[in-house]
């Protein structure tokens, strides 16, 4: 009976949250329009969430292009068609890696920041008292980072994916010796603007407000406290990375599959 | 709105991200190939496609001088109608044919197009009559199956004939 109950209140309490996630969304994308006027906050965002994660956007995704074209090599070239390893490469970032690896890496560098940042407000009782001043804190505080993450992850998805085929040609080209007509060649043939390109860019404009919201939720909705923020922090990267893997199934079935 | 010491560097990180975006969509995506040439449509029924697909390239002497626009099932001839593009200031004769060819072992298939002697050219709207349908490895095989049946079969009635 006992386990009975625990689940029932698990259930009950992961509805309560869901509920109350879904309204947070309802009323920051009404206040989303309001919060453009001020665009100089929504500047800052997009420098604190997108420019300084540029770094290790970059790198890892130079590190993956290595490693990709690598291990693609070493699977094509059993087949005699190791030329076709910038098309692998290309494919890989542009449709899956890019977007994924690129939103796991934002949810940890920006998404945990984002959580600390607004659950240590709440904690200090700053949210409450931009209320008592009549401040929206919704509009004040959370949708020009929503409107940052939101401007930021497609930037660096694309960055990500770019840097990726450049590392992909550096192993390829030079390294390994593969002809560059015919790595750029195959992988010009194969990959298409609109259902390869394009739908990497809905795919990471889709991760960006996952885990931006994620982690606005997780920050406004913690315990006031020092152990509720840092729970509030790892459930931020726990749910946004369960949440983009999921949505990346669910987005690659829907779009690929047709 | 205020200016401030961040505008130069959120400009430069969109800047990144929008010269990642177009390499992405001209460098491997080959945009470009999408030429805004003018072009006329021809058709050409095969009877077996083998593994074309709509956006293959039409190639005549190994140069890219149209698309395939689409691939259709023809019901009255039981072929397949495939529409092509060709740029306009390529002239063809009107009895050119068209096969299709593969590019390396494995590659993508093609269409390729041989001129032919006619005096008019092809214009909009023309069907292409001589083709070449792909060549289908399991029809290869059988045939070479059944010839060596047929060879080896062919001794043994000569033996029993006198």
């Amino acid at each position: 009976m006992m386990l009975v109950a625990r689940l029932g209140q698990a259930v009950r309490l992961s509805l309560t949250d869901l509920g109350s996630a879904a309204r947070l969304f309802v009323s920051l994308m009404g206040r989303l329009p309001r919060s453009l006027m001020r665009f100089g906050l929504v500047r800052d965002q997009v420098y604190y969430l997108g420019n300084r994660s540029l770094s290790i956007i970059g790198v890892s995704g130079l590190f993956v292009g290595f490693v990709l074209c690598l291990q693609g090599y070493y699977t094509l070239q059993r087949y005699g068609s190791a030329e076709a390893v910038g098309l692998l490469v290309a494919l890989s970032l542009v449709r899956e890696l890019g977007p994924v690896v690129t939103a796991l890496l934002f949810a940890g560098r920006a998404g945990t920041s984002l959580t600390a940042e607004i659950g240590l407000m709440k904690a200090g009782e700053q949210l409450a008292a931009m209320e008592m001043m009549a401040v929206d804190p919704l509009t004040r505080v959370l949708a020009p980072r929503f409107w940052g993450g939101l401007i930021a992850m497609p930037l660096l998805a694309a960055v990500f994916s770019a840097v990726g085929i450049i590392g992909g040609w550096v192993v390829a080209v030079p390294l390994i010796g593969i002809d560059a007509g015919s790595f750029w060649s195959q992988m010009q043939g194969g990959v298409d603007v609109w259902a390869d390109v394009g739908n990497g860019v809905v795919k990471s404009f889709v991760f960006g407000i996952t885990v931006t919201f994620v982690a606005l939720f997780q920050g406004y909705t913690c315990k006031p406290t020092p152990e509720g923020v840092s729970q509030a922090t790892t459930r931020t990267v726990v749910v946004s990375s369960l949440a983009v893997l999921g949505l990346d199934f669910m987005l690659t079935a829907l779009m690929f599959s047709i | 709105m205020q200016a401030s010491r961040f505008d130069v560097w959120v400009g430069m990180f969109v800047l990144i991200g929008g010269a990642a975006l177009l390499f992405l969509a001209l460098k491997a995506g080959n945009l470009l190939s999408l030429n805004f040439d003018q072009t006329f449509q021809v058709t050409a029924k095969f009877d077996n496609i083998g593994g074309l697909k709509a956006g293959a390239a039409v190639k005549s002497a190994g140069v890219v001088i149209g698309r395939v626009e689409s691939i259709n099932f023809d019901d009255k001839s039981f072929q397949a109608k495939v529409l092509l593009k060709l740029q306009t200031n390529t002239a063809f004769p009107k009895d050119s044919s068209a096969k299709i060819l593969t590019a390396g072992l494995l590659g993508e298939q093609y269409i390729g197009l041989e001129a032919g002697a006619d005096e008019k050219n092809l214009v909009a709207g023309d069907v292409i009559h001589r083709t070449q349908s792909a060549i289908v490895l399991e029809n290869l095989i059988g045939q070479f199956l059944f010839n060596r049946a047929a060879d080896a079969g062919a001794p043994a009635e000569a033996e029993a004939k006198p």
